[in-house]
């Protein structure tokens, strides 16, 4: 029952944010409700769903296992900066909506963040590798089929484009 | 320029919001001054609650109020969640209370809530809260709770027999009495929780201003938990308001109205605060309603030419604690066994058992998985003792299409008979055969066993019926914007409803899908509405839809040939105005047609007009729609760990006129999905004492990425003659017949060690002790799956 605090100072999606933070706030909370970005979502608070997956200096992390303090000084991206912009969506989003990869889009940015990691590391996946890498991510509407069929998708045209 | 969208793969409305993170889930709701809750809960599966102490709790910092059933009694009419669906049945009446009082039955029910400044200080005071507890014996097993000396799941009740009733016709015991074959079998079923990603969660906020209560709670069903709602605190239906935002995944259980959703309410009420409760994984184990075990006694008779004579037998099946929505679950199980085959004699005994466990509520399929899995092993176990191929004998039993519409002699549980609308099972059978190389499978197998490897092929016909009655509402309305605004009492939990019922209403209207809005799921929004729940949604709030939409179109080109000075004949929709088909300057928009309806005052309406441009419809369609379908399953047991790897999984499924393919697709994979989970990992696990022993997601196994395969699925479109538009549902499709199919199939891959598939889910440990103990082999750790 501590009400320790401490200040800290996070990038999330490019932007600096100072906060005075309880030490005991998760990173996820510090995300949706000190920060207002709510498209981060928790599903099961013990690291399994995936749901909450941003990355932190570019890696994939729980954001639900993950204190607020530990992501002091550190650079959070989240599924609110994924698109270039209120336009256009990034290939992997599109993808997304052309594939069918998402029904109730709870478990989807948690999703999409995992693969934003995957597809940076390795470019020209196959489906047997996007499935070890969609392992840690539970959906409970899409059987996974249109999520395998997005990314892969996608993959293929951010090497088009040069973006991967 | 006109395009139809009725029957086309457009992408969804709802994807763009949710791909941004800019979806509206309930803990997305942030409102000034906002509290949060948390629950104290009973960690005893029975005990009396002999007194509560909030005293330690209500002195942490920030902490605002600790409410029992006691402080809450004041406010309201009446202490229990009269929820239960009625039937005749029933033996004795066991409401949920809005809070455990002196007497908590399952472990989780909700004792004591904790409202404070955040979730944390709720959670820190819920385990200051001292309730003494004196523990009771619990009832675990719901064949035990059955036996005359079990512990008592409530301490005042008579014994623990909820309900009893019988589904029959025909005379049963005569047709097996001269029946040239009779085979028993002993199945268990077990189907765990629905395990939405996003767990329950409701804010509720008291409008001083209008005197308003809102709640906003991921609910299948807001109109009634607004009537609920009105029933338990007296409030008029114009002072609450019921609000399902996004929902992250229902799949049945946020159909139920929870002690969670009153406590929020009053606690808001009382606290003049809004106040804001998030359901956390472990809670969903242990609060959110689940489906458990059936254990099945059941007898086949056939004839020398594998014809079913009768089938006959008995069903236990666990209720929970409480009822939290009727006896439906047994009644669809015991519907679905001879559903879509001739059986002409029919009996199946009913015992419905309390046990001190969460309450049982339907889970995607609503006990149509367990019904298809005893008739499809039934059938399975007749092909196997008459040494005729399987697909043979489903074939010869199944109702042909000639005999379409075929009235069934079960009665639907609102005492209709059930009538088989359309459809064309063995033709569907025949198909889903030839697209999964059934015939050829026989030289697959003996080549893996020639090498070493055990594969197996199954099959499982299913047939569900859809869109359950008695209507859904649909308004449909041109506003002076321009804009095709419908609303309606459905309720979407992620199928894609949205978009859906926007292709239906844009068919109407030139197909401009962008000129519709569409909103769902707001007691305020529409008067009437039923909501998400068996496979309903297209069917009914599709058709009210249509009906509405083209009444309208009817008025708007009526008005618009008067405004053009032209024929109704000439004119077409293009985009959002009405125009003269060839003539680009000759047009009116939506808008203007609907500000000329919309009056002025001191001057008359077009003639023979009525005022407005809109349409409500309720349509009533009782029968329900019936969807079928046959999968096939081609799976690898490996014999030392008794892993299962699915090679291939086919299925053809008829859901009528398909709206989207797209969509269709999704629900059929992610029913898929649900029932291998079902089938070979999901585990709602209690000991002997009712204790759950599978509280996170170590413990109970959800389908990932790497155990699903690749499904092949393909579609026949037999419409349905009940609505106007041709569908049925599709939402439950998809898990039906999975277990049935792989079971089927794992029992072919080990037919050379004789291994009987009799219970679900199907673990690997318990299966490599089947195959050990098969072939006279030491096998180390027996399985633990609850089957006894």
């Amino acid at each position: 029952m501590t009400t320790e605090t401490r200040s800290i100072a996070v990038t999330v999606n490019g932007m600096r944010h100072e906060r005075e933070v309880e030490v005991r706030l998760t990173l996820a909370d510090l995300l949706r409700h000190r920060l207002g970005l709510t498209g981060t979502h928790i599903g099961c608070e013990h690291g399994v769903c995936g749901a909450c997956t941003v990355l932190c200096n570019g890696q994939s992390v729980r954001a639900c296992l993950m204190l607020a303090v530990q992501a002091d000084g550190k650079e959070v991206s989240t599924v609110e900066g994924l698109a270039p912009d209120a336009q256009h969506l990034h290939p992997l989003q599109q993808a997304f909506s052309s594939h069918h990869g998402l029904q109730c889009g709870f478990c989807t940015p948690g999703i999409l963040m995992t693969l934003v990691e995957f597809l940076r590391e390795n470019p020209a996946p196959t489906e047997a590798e996007v499935r070890v890498a969609l392992s840690g991510n539970l959906c409970r509407c899409t059987g996974y089929q249109g999520i395998v069929a997005a990314a892969l998708d996608a993959a293929q045209r951010m090497r088009a484009a040069g973006q991967a | 320029m006109t395009a139809s969208v009725f029957g086309q793969p457009v992408t969804r409305r709802e994807d763009g919001d949710l791909l941004r993170g800019k979806g509206r889930f309930v803990d997305d709701i942030s409102l000034p001054g906002m509290l949060e809750a948390a629950f104290v809960r009973s960690p005893f599966a029975h005990a009396t609650i002999r007194g509560i102490d909030k005293t330690a709790a209500l002195a942490l910092p920030g902490v605002h109020a600790v409410y029992t059933l006691q402080d809450f009694m004041p406010h309201l009419v009446t202490e229990r969640l009269v929820v239960g669906l009625p039937s005749k049945s029933y033996k004795q009446d066991r409401n949920r209370p809005v809070l455990a009082n002196d007497e908590t039955v399952h472990v989780g029910e909700a004792v004591a809530i904790v409202v404070a400044d955040n979730r944390y200080i709720a959670e820190d005071a819920a385990a200051l809260v001292e309730v003494d507890y004196e523990a009771l014996p619990a009832a675990s097993d719901c064949r035990e709770a059955l036996a005359a000396e079990a512990p008592l799941v409530h301490r005042n009740a008579p014994h623990n027999l909820l309900a009893e009733f019988a589904m029959a016709y025909g005379d049963v015991d005569a047709a097996f009495a001269n029946a040239p074959h009779v085979f028993r079998e002993s199945l268990f079923q077990h189907r765990g929780g629905s395990h939405s990603i996003e767990c329950r969660g409701a804010v509720a906020a008291h409008d001083a201003v209008e005197d308003r209560l809102t709640l906003w709670s991921s609910t299948q069903m807001p109109h009634a938990a607004q009537r609920l709602l009105c029933d338990l605190l007296g409030r008029d239906e114009n002072r609450v308001r019921v609000v399902a935002p996004d929902l992250g995944g229902g799949f049945g259980p946020k159909l139920i109205f929870y002690p969670e959703d009153a406590a929020v309410a009053l606690a808001a009420l009382l606290l003049a605060r809004p106040v804001k409760w998030i359901e956390d994984r472990r809670e969903h184990f242990v609060a959110t309603t689940q489906e458990r075990d059936q254990y099945w006694e059941v007898e086949i008779a056939v004839d020398g030419d594998a014809r079913i004579l009768g089938i006959r037998g008995d069903l236990i099946h666990d209720h929970g604690a409480y009822t939290a929505r009727g006896v439906n679950l047994p009644h669809n199980s015991a519907e679905t066994v001879p559903l879509q085959y001739e059986v002409p004699n029919y009996r199946m005994n009913i015992r419905v058992a309390l046990t001190n466990k969460v309450p049982v509520t339907p889970v995607r399929g609503a006990g149509h998985p367990q019904g298809t899995f005893v008739m499809e092993r039934l059938l399975d176990r007749v092909a196997r003792e008459l040494k005729l191929d399987r697909a043979e004998v489903r074939r010869r039993n199944l109702i042909p299409a000639a005999s379409m519409p075929y009235t069934t002699k079960l009665k639907a549980r609102g005492g209709l008979p059930v009538v088989l609308d359309s459809g064309d099972y063995p033709a569907c059978q025949d198909d889903a055969l030839t697209r999964a190389g059934w015939h050829d499978f026989a030289a697959r197998q003996q080549a893996a066993r020639a090498a070493g490897r055990y594969l197996g092929i199954g099959l499982a016909n299913y047939c569900k019926g859809t869109g359950r009655g008695p209507f859904e509402s649909a308004t449909v309305r041109v506003a002076p914007s321009g804009k095709v605004h419908v609303y309606s009492g459905a309720v979407a939990m992620g199928q894609g409803t949205r978009t859906m019922l926007a292709q239906v209403v844009a068919e109407q209207f030139g197909g401009a899908l962008d000129n519709v809005t569409v909103t769902l799921g707001d007691s305020a929004a529409i008067a009437m509405g039923i909501g998400g729940s068996n496979s309903r949604q297209s069917v009914l709030a599709g058709s009210s839809a249509h009906l509405a939409a083209i009444t309208v179109r009817k008025k708007v080109l009526k008005i618009a040939a008067h405004l053009l000075e032209a024929p109704e004949a000439e004119l077409e929709f293009v985009g959002d105005s009405v125009r003269v088909r060839n003539s680009a300057d000759r047009f009116v928009t939506l808008g203007e047609i609907a500000r000329s309806v919309a009056g002025t005052a001191g001057y008359s309406l077009p003639p023979d007009v009525t005022p407005g441009l809109e349409a409500s419809e309720h349509l009533v369609i009782d029968d329900m729609a019936h969807a079928n379908g046959t999968v096939v399953a081609e799976v690898e047991v490996d014999i030392e760990t008794g892993a299962v790897k699915i090679l291939k999984f086919t299925g053809v499924h008829d859901c009528g006129r398909i709206i989207n393919p797209l969509l269709v697709e999704g629900q059929i994979l992610g029913g898929t999905a649900h029932g291998l989970g079902n089938a070979l990992f999901e585990w709602m696990g209690y000991d002997e004492n009712a204790q759950p022993v599978t509280t996170n997601y170590g413990e109970y196994l959800l389908m990932t990425a790497t155990e699903m395969p690749h499904i092949d699925n393909f579609y026949r479109e037999t419409p349905s003659p009940l609505n106007p538009l041709g569908v049925k549902g599709v939402g439950e499709c998809g898990v039906v017949p999975v277990t049935a199919a792989i079971a089927s199939a794992i029992e072919d891959a080990l037919s050379p060690f004789g291994v009987i598939i009799a219970h679900a889910p199907i673990f690997p440990a318990r299966l490599a002790a089947m195959i050990a103990q098969a072939r006279g082999v030491k096998f180390g750790a027996a399985a633990t799956d609850g089957a006894g």
